[in-house]
């Protein structure tokens, strides 16, 4: 495979377990969103003074099957008082 | 509507000048009674029609930049639902008050928060080149001011040891002396500067800390309420994935983001911790759950400054 911008030839290595290919000669990295996504999750999660990760950090919300209608996403709601502010406003 | 509705409108001459203003506006196909969107901080924002008219907060109204802040809006159509014209000036019983009439727009709704399309429309900002005339953007200047508000008490004990973490520039409410990188800013973003257009496309709104600044300011909320656990995981994956896959130039593309984002995020966290301390004490309630996460930042961010 060869460097969509230079021609160089791509060579791939794993950072934090996701596969990226990168241009021997130009340096450019070229990963897709998905890629992008899990390397954000994996290594972007928060300062020294975040709190620490619910137990189902990075896993999808679980899908219920209603009897009826769509599946349903279910997590907590953003709606109750403070953190709608906090979300909305100033 | 989602937004807080007051019924009782705490400025009814205000209301009705507002409404007239609106009235005269508002496009062809009659005149729907006027509504209040917005009726807090000392800012009333009212909707006729299709158009929203917003008189600003008092002390904030005499920004002399503001008319340019308006126009940079107006020439950025495709990310601003902008002022349609020059702020105007207004006198009454309510003294004088700077208005502003813009189109009207859907806001975003809590079931359903745009992370990925706020995140592209950050980065779309942040890529503009700056216009020379382009004013400054008007913070971090809030955190101060409400710290320097805070009731006695032990939550407020604890946001004020991590105010005191802060960097001095911040603390005293100065210009940032030695910015990353000057690009175009929103200034003071949270979801509640989105509206949605007919159209189904994203825009923001409220020019008045549009300007040349640290764009990493606009990321400062959601890597806050990241920080103190309140958003979901994914919620802030989806932001940051989006914000860097779409060019974004406040963070780099790979690796740890929270050099460039630890001050910020800390300063979003105190300045979120001491509006709820404040509005709880104002109305004597105990603070909710997310309202307490946020003050639990705040003594993490003490320990480990400490
Ligand atoms: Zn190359």
């Amino acid at each position: 495979m060869h460097c969509p911008k230079c021609r160089g030839v791509m060579r791939t290595y794993t950072r934090s377990g996701v596969h990226i290919e990168q241009c021997d000669n130009c340096r450019g990295i070229f990963l897709d969103y998905g890629e992008l996504e899990a390397l954000s999750r994996l290594e972007a999660q928060g300062p020294g003074w975040a709190a620490a990760p619910p137990p189902a950090a990075g896993t999808p919300p679980v899908q219920v099957h209603h009897h009826h209608g769509a599946p349903v996403h279910h997590h907590r709601p953003y709606h109750g008082g403070g953190v709608f502010h906090m979300l909305f406003s100033t | 509507m989602t937004g807080p509705v007051s019924p009782d409108i705490s400025q009814p001459e205000l209301f009705d000048l507002l409404a007239g203003i609106g009235r005269e506006r508002a496009g062809p196909g009659g005149t729907p009674p006027p509504e209040p969107l917005y009726d807090r901080h000392g800012v009333l924002v009212v909707r006729v029609g299709d158009v929203v008219v917003k008189a600003h907060q008092a002390d904030r109204g005499e920004d002399p930049d503001l008319g340019r802040r308006v126009a940079l809006a107006g020439d950025l159509p495709e990310l601003f639902a902008a002022p349609l014209g020059p702020p105007l000036r207004v006198t009454g019983g309510f003294g004088e008050r700077t208005v502003t009439v813009t189109a009207f727009g859907e806001p975003v709704h809590p079931d359903d928060l745009p992370w990925r399309a706020a995140a592209r429309l950050l980065a779309d900002l942040h890529r503009r080149p700056v216009p020379p005339d382009a004013p400054g953007w008007g913070r971090p200047a809030r955190v101060a001011r409400l710290v320097e508000r805070l009731p006695d008490g032990p939550a407020a004990g604890e946001v004020r040891r991590a105010f005191a973490t802060l960097p001095a520039w911040i603390r005293e409410g100065s210009p940032d002396p030695d910015p990353a990188g000057e690009h175009l800013i929103h200034g003071d973003w949270h979801l509640g500067q989105m509206v949605r257009l007919p159209d189904g496309s994203w825009r923001f709104i409220d020019v008045e800390d549009l300007g040349r600044g640290d764009p990493v300011w606009d990321l400062a909320r959601p890597a806050a309420l990241h920080s103190a656990g309140v958003l979901r995981p994914a919620d802030w994956t989806a932001f940051l994935t989006s914000y860097r896959a779409a060019g974004g130039p406040a963070v780099p593309l790979l690796g740890d983001p929270w050099a460039r984002l630890d001050i910020p995020a800390r300063t979003l966290a105190i300045q979120i911790a001491a509006t709820c301390v404040i509005s709880a004490r104002g109305t004597d309630r105990p603070l909710d759950e997310a309202e307490t996460a946020l003050v639990d930042a705040c003594t993490r961010i003490s320990r480990m400054v400490a």
